[in-house]
């Protein structure tokens, strides 16, 4: 490897990229874009489900279960609902995801001592929400009724010793909907990256084989490796950037609490670049033609990235054969690596398996991606 | 231009080009079908043939960028197949299609070009100085390739091919699609290279340019038809003396002519039709009192010497008639 072909043929590559100045704004402004598209778009979170009450009994009581629903942050009451048959109208016309009716007699219950029951209806179209709506329904009833029984032993003059309700553990489940942010956006991290990061390179032997560049270059003594080394620094400087981009927004504009440090998230996120550079790096070699090798880039990494990875759907609750394909996915690593870096603050010790790994990766993807390049047209 | 790199030369006693029973087939297509031929040190070579015959299959071949299907190679006395990276050191390309970058200046692709084939830091300013001169860019140094007119082009490609001083130097139809004046420039740089011992192996389709050449080769259906000087090709590809003849009614005359005594071949060239004669001296008055006879006026025939076209319609006709006996004689085989 001669070192004198590497500094020429990044030179070159840099030149062309900077002589390619919208080329470059995409590979830059690509990545804030999808960064705030799936910031916002993929959020587990549920709020403000739209809620239909009929409140049979209109009394005190049960406008205060109302005032709960409606102060709550889960719902938003959409409408006052006079009758069954508009409770249904109302769901069938999708225009609410919950329905409250409360029973005429549901005040002289609680008064009573009894127990009084409320009845939600769901649309179970969607049945992911529906669960969550269900749940979150049960822990403002639940608040709800532990509130009514401090009130009615004080009203009687004794203090509430009652344990703590059944059902208000669950509520730690529905607290940890409002973080789903700070997990996500490491896991979009890592995707925006993959799909920007195989683009970036997708093009660069693609290009030179459907300009005519590529039969001179093969016709002279260049080598495999240096040829792919020196392509691949000047995007490596582009990749990073791009990160830059990314894991700043994650940070500054979504405000995900960082407890890393940014010497951890500098070497793991080359090591990351490293890796779908050499698998665009493998796709332009192996795809003669531009839009061919930018299609297949897109799908080896955004497919896998975004199933597989664990950004969105918990590995461990995938079957064991998906589960073990998974190990085949770069961003699998890197998803990891970034939650630990950025929630708990973990430094390179204790990612040590994850970055072992994604290094074996590169190393790999790098010699595959040196060996398919071919110095012949047959 | 200094003579070649004397670490890269061509050992002295083998030929600089070598080619054996050279044979490249892609899949039931034969490109190339046992050519053999060897070229000097500082020969201009030139390969002639229609499109498709070949001409490109072979260069790459030679470059290394193909691999034969049969037969050896030997570029500046090294085995292509073997060892086609020790090759690579030692020859210059220029590929059919233009193939520098066009989003680069002038001076950045020579420098790309010398960085490749590690050119000595210490000399690649003056070798670059020297392409720029070579190609008559100086001045536009910091111009973007793309704008250059096509005859600048091709003379750029031609100094970034030479910028490491290759023995051997591989040109894939240079000069096509480019105005004759810049052909002719282009011609003498390719003499000035080989006056410095410089080997080049260039194709052409055009047949003024063959003329330039030490030895032309034709091929056609990937076969070696004819090899020599200009000067041999035309001499001997014709049996026989060639007659211009110019009359009135051409698509008439030109049956009776063929079916005239004394007559081998006759084809329409222009305005005249070329007729091949067993003698010319003879066979001119006769044809001209023939076409008299049958009413066609003015009929004049006069010897004239065979062009290089018409040694190339000649043998690539022969060739074709053998190509067909020899089919209809293995087809008759039980």
């Amino acid at each position: 490897m001669k070192l004198r072909r590497i500094q020429a043929i990044a030179v070159k590559e840099a030149l062309q990229i900077v002589r390619d100045p919208r080329s470059l704004m995409i590979a830059l402004l690509v990545p804030l874009m999808q960064m705030v598209i799936f910031g916002y778009g993929v959020n587990l979170d549920i709020r403000h489900i739209p809620l239909c009450v009929l409140d049979h009994e209109n009394g005190q009581q049960s406008r205060n279960l109302v005032a709960r629903f409606a102060a709550s942050n889960y719902f938003s009451l959409r409408r006052a609902a006079g009758s069954d048959r508009e409770v249904a109208q109302a769901l069938d016309e999708g225009d609410c995801g919950i329905a409250l009716v409360i029973p005429a007699d549901f005040s002289q219950r609680l008064n009573d001592g009894g127990r009084a029951t409320v009845q939600a209806l769901l649309d179970g179209t969607d049945s992911n929400t529906a669960n969550i709506a269900a749940g979150y329904a049960k822990s403002v009833v639940a608040a709800f009724s532990a509130a009514a029984q401090l009130d009615a032993v004080q009203r009687r003059g004794g203090t509430l010793q009652t344990q703590t309700p059944v059902g208000v553990e669950a509520r730690v489940w529905f607290n940890e909907a409002l973080e789903s942010r700070n997990f996500i956006v490491p896991g979009i991290v890592a995707l925006v990256m993959a799909i920007v990061g195989a683009q970036l390179t997708s093009l660069t032997i693609a290009r030179e084989w459907e300009r005519g560049t590529m039969e001179l270059l093969v016709s002279t003594p260049v080598q495999p490796m240096e040829l792919m080394i020196g392509k691949l620094l000047p995007y490596f400087a582009v990749g990073l950037a791009d990160a830059a981009i990314c894991l700043g927004l994650a940070v500054f504009w979504f405000e995900v609490p960082f407890h890393g440090t940014v010497a951890t998230l500098l070497f793991t996120s080359s090591l990351f670049l490293t890796v779908v550079l050499c698998i665009g790096y493998l796709v332009s070699v192996s795809i003669r033609s531009q839009v061919g090798a930018s299609q297949v880039a897109l799908l080896a990494t955004m497919l896998p990235t975004t199933l597989l990875s664990g950004f969105s759907f918990p590995i461990e609750q995938m079957p064991a054969a998906v589960q073990a394909a998974t190990f085949l996915v770069s961003a699998r690593y890197y998803v990891e690596i970034l939650k630990a870096v950025f929630l708990k603050g973990a430094g390179v010790v204790e990612l040590a398996v994850p970055i072992l790994c994604l290094a074996l990766y590169a190393a790999v993807v790098v010699v595959l991606a040196a060996r398919a390049f071919r110095k012949t047209l047959d | 231009m200094n003579p070649p790199d004397a670490a890269l030369a061509t050992t002295s006693a083998a030929p600089a080009i070598a080619v054996d029973g050279l044979t490249k087939r892609f899949g039931a297509f034969t490109a190339l079908d046992g050519v053999s031929f060897a070229a000097g040190q500082g020969e201009i070579m030139g390969f002639l043939g229609p499109n498709g015959a070949g001409k490109s299959t072979l260069i790459r071949i030679l470059c290394g960028l193909l691999h034969p299907s049969a037969g050896q190679a030997r570029v500046a006395g090294i085995d292509v197949a073997r060892q086609p990276e020790a090759v690579r050191a030692r020859i210059g390309y220029m590929s059919q299609k233009f193939s520098l970058y066009g989003d680069l200046s002038v001076v950045e692709n020579l420098r790309f070009f010398a960085g490749i084939y590690s050119v000595p830091r210490a000399e690649m300013a003056g070798r670059i100085a020297y392409a720029v001169a070579m190609a008559g860019l100086g001045g536009q140094e910091n111009t973007l390739v793309a704008n250059l007119a096509g005859g600048w082009k091709q003379r750029l490609a031609l100094g970034a091919a030479i910028l490491h001083r290759p023995p051997v130097l591989f040109l894939d139809e240079p000069t096509s699609g480019v105005d004759p004046e810049s052909r002719r420039r282009f011609w003498e740089l390719i003499h000035t290279l080989s006056g410095d011992g410089v080997t080049v192996l260039v194709s052409t389709h055009y047949m003024d340019e063959a003329e330039y050449c030490h030895r032309i080769a034709l091929i056609a259906r990937g076969r070696l038809i004819a090899l020599g000087t200009p000067l041999e090709i035309k001499r001997h590809s014709l049996d026989g003396e060639l007659l211009a003849l110019a009359c009135a009614d051409l698509g008439r005359a030109l049956p009776l002519v063929q079916g005239a005594a004394g007559v081998r071949d006759a084809a329409l060239f222009g305005s005249r039709i070329h007729v091949t004669v067993d003698e010319a001296a003879r066979r001119g008055p006769e044809l001209e009192a023939l076409l008299a006879a049958r009413g066609i006026a003015g009929a004049t025939a006069r010897p004239i010497a065979p062009t290089m076209e018409d040694s190339f319609v000649s043998l690539v006709g022969k060739a074709a008639l053998n190509a067909a006996t020899s089919a209809n004689a293995a087809g008759a085989r039980p």
